[in-house]
């Protein structure tokens, strides 16, 4: 008989080890899934872990991708975490992610042709404030009418996604596109372009927001009252009110951040690796940051790993695709079943594994 | 612009038909909430439930075969979720998002080599002499079996939640599991197979988007309707009969919409496609405004682990 005993506290040992088993797991899991699919399970899970960085033909190309990938990652992640964090569940940063962008792009493409160097600082704010204002939506829905911010937040995607498709083949249609649809390409636009920043290393402006983010994320939430307040919402909700925490200022505080930083990182792809907007610019990095936030146990540093795990199993997978045929959806799914291992692992981080009879109190 | 081109009848026969898939997974959802489930994964199971319930019909040619794997399809990965939630005790939520997210990337992995095919068409259900009967016979008696076993459903789900033992335990071990643990009725189990209700119901939606709506399978073709379904539990109020109507009213902007596209309003296609999501954002918004009704019905353990031992 196995029964489960609550830990007074949770384990701090397990709750740094069920990561990195999780991960162990999903590649057990995933190997027999590929050997199922009739692709060498060793071999397939070599090319995602490590070939992008270590084969010797491909790593000169993939390794930069990996901040690439992991920049979008990070920076949407830390925002959902501190939300999280206080049971605030913004699920919809894909859909702040693509207001960013729009919102960033038309800054900088109604200033083309000019040449000045506020326009980007000017796309930056403008991304920020477009994904800060998709998330006031439920926010305010939220703390206003008591609507549930997952489903709003949610349903926004959809609404987002079709907004970004009338965009591009109306608004911010490149007018010497003939016809097609799709913006102005903003990398061609030297005033506009979130260019590699050092070359060769994948690093652009994207990657060093998120690595602001992360260290003033873990300021935030060690050093200073809004970040005991999130903590503390999220662990003792009746202790949290008693010491006088306003819910309905947390839950703004908790998605606009998620939302600017979503908004931001939409951005910095649309100016940068994507370049324009097309009806099919966003890829799921909204959605797979919340994978990236739980691998990272919702700590800005474990974030800033599991982001660049995350990456490299993006990265991994389009290798797999090209070498070995893998369908581009395995990686997906492969990801989905590290997110159930995780959350399965996290009772070994609350609970005490007994096994025989309950005893008698 | 011409909106004498729509015709009444299609319309209102297209909304039941539309709305169907959503009626069927709202319904399931609904019976998992009332047990004290937050399955937010409602999404996955549908999409996982369409892949395999076409990929049974177009191997085996038989289309209600294809529901029946819809139905097990949607069930076993209903079934990961209960064994996280119920058993490791993991966050509701965030299992559920999980759900989803594996949902959509598995099925696109198994519909691979499906995409482009025809599933076996499924025949209208022509009730006689009912369907015969001008304006009433078209819209709500030519339809396939699946509209009607859908209504047959909520009313079924009805009747076993307000009236019968089975439904009173189940609502008891929503409304307070410790009460129902203490009382001597096996709460992990119960829910369990709400679980799994919730999540043949979820499959069997899916299987009617790709088996008859659409008829054929896309990767992530059923594109937030699972979220449209949660969004109608609350809308509903946790009430059955409830459900239906926000189906329906879902399923009327949706072939509205579509309708007036083919009309050709003057408003921008990509404006019509977004609005049957802001409208049920807006339902929502308009039920949970009022504080006290809402809360009110919403089962009391609604989202909470339940550990025996503490």
């Amino acid at each position: 008989m196995i029964r489960l005993e609550k830990r007074p506290e949770p384990s701090q040992n397990w709750a740094l080890a069920t990561p990195v088993l999780a991960v162990l797991a999903t590649m057990v899991a995933g190997g027999i899934m590929f050997a199922l699919l009739g692709k060498d399970p060793v071999e397939a899970i070599r090319t995602i872990f490590w070939d992008p960085l270590f084969h010797p033909d491909f790593a000169a190309f993939s390794r930069p991708q990996l901040l690439v990938k992991a920049g979008p990652l990070i920076l949407i992640a830390i925002g959902l975490s501190l939300g999280f964090r206080a049971g605030v569940w913004n699920i919809g940063a894909e859909g702040q992610y693509i207001i960013g962008a729009l919102c960033g792009a038309g800054v900088g493409l109604a200033f083309y042709p000019l040449e000045a160097f506020w326009i980007f600082p000017m796309m930056v704010i403008a991304g920020a404030l477009g994904g800060w204002a998709w998330a006031m939506i439920p926010g305010i829905l939220k703390t206003r009418f008591n609507t549930n911010e997952i489903l709003v937040s949610l349903l926004l995607v959809y609404v987002a996604e079709q907004l970004m498709a009338s965009m591009a083949v109306g608004l911010l249609r490149n007018p010497e596109g003939s016809g097609f649809p799709g913006s102005r390409n903003l990398q061609q636009y030297a005033s506009a372009a979130n260019n590699e920043l050092i070359a060769g290393t994948g690093m652009h402006w994207g990657v060093v927001a998120a690595l602001i983010a992360v260290i003033f994320a873990y300021i935030l939430l060690n050093r200073h009252i809004m970040g005991f307040n999130i903590r503390l919402a999220g662990q003792a909700p009746r202790a949290a009110k008693f010491s006088g925490v306003k819910p309905a200022r947390l839950i703004l505080f908790c998605l606009g951040v998620s939302g600017a930083l979503a908004g931001m990182a939409g951005l910095f792809e649309v100016a940068g690796p994507a370049g324009q907007i097309t009806i099919d610019f966003n890829v799921g990095y909204g959605f797979t940051a919340i994978i990236v936030a739980f691998l990272g146990r919702l700590h800005p540093v474990g974030i800033l790993l599991a982001g660049l795990l995350m990456a490299l199993t993006y990265i991994g997978g389009e290798l797999a695709q090209f070498m070995l045929g893998l369908p581009a959806a395995a990686i997906q799914a492969f990801q989905g079943m590290l997110l159930f291992f995780l959350l399965a692992g996290d009772v070994l981080t609350n609970f005490r594994i007994r096994l025989g009879r309950a005893e008698v109190a | 612009m011409d909106l004498s081109s729509i015709n009444p009848v299609l319309l209102l026969a297209a909304l039941m038909v539309a709305s169907t898939p959503i009626l069927l997974a709202a319904i399931g959802e609904l019976v998992a909430e009332k047990a004290g489930v937050l399955n937010l994964g409602v999404e996955g199971m549908m999409i996982i439930g369409a892949i395999c319930g076409f990929a049974v019909a177009v191997e085996t040619g038989n289309p209600y075969l294809g529901y029946i794997g819809a139905a097990i399809g949607g069930a076993a990965l209903s079934l990961i979720f209960a064994f996280l939630t119920q058993y490791l005790l993991s966050n509701q939520v965030a299992t559920g998002l999980a759900l989803t997210l594996f949902g959509l990337g598995f099925s696109a992995l198994i519909g691979q080599s499906y995409s482009g095919i025809k599933p076996p068409q499924i025949n209208d259900l022509n009730i006689p002499l009912l369907a015969d009967i001008p304006f009433v016979g078209p819209v709500l008696f030519q339809h396939d079996i699946m509209v009607y076993f859908a209504i047959l459903l909520v009313a079924v789900v009805a009747y076993m939640l307000t009236r019968t033992r089975a439904g009173l335990i189940l609502r008891a071990v929503g409304e307070s599991h410790d009460a129902a643990h203490a009382l001597g009725y096996k709460v992990v189990l119960i829910r369990v197979a709400a679980i799994a209700f919730g999540g043949a119901c979820a499959g069997l939606g899916g299987a009617y988007l790709s088996l008859v709506r659409v008829p054929q399978w896309t990767e992530g073709m059923t594109a937030g309707a699972g979220w449209i379904a949660l969004a109608i539990v609350v809308f509903a109020s946790w009430k059955p009969w409830r459900v239906l109507l926000g189906a329906y009213l879902f399923g009327g902007i949706t072939v509205l919409q579509l309708n007036l596209q083919a009309a050709g309003v003057k408003i921008p296609v990509e404006y019509l496609s977004m609005s049957p999501y802001l409208i049920t954002i807006l339902v929502l918004v308009i039920m949970s405004a009022d504080r006290g009704r809402a809360s009110l019905n919403a089962p009391a353990a609604l989202g909470k682990s339940f550990h025996a031992a503490s």
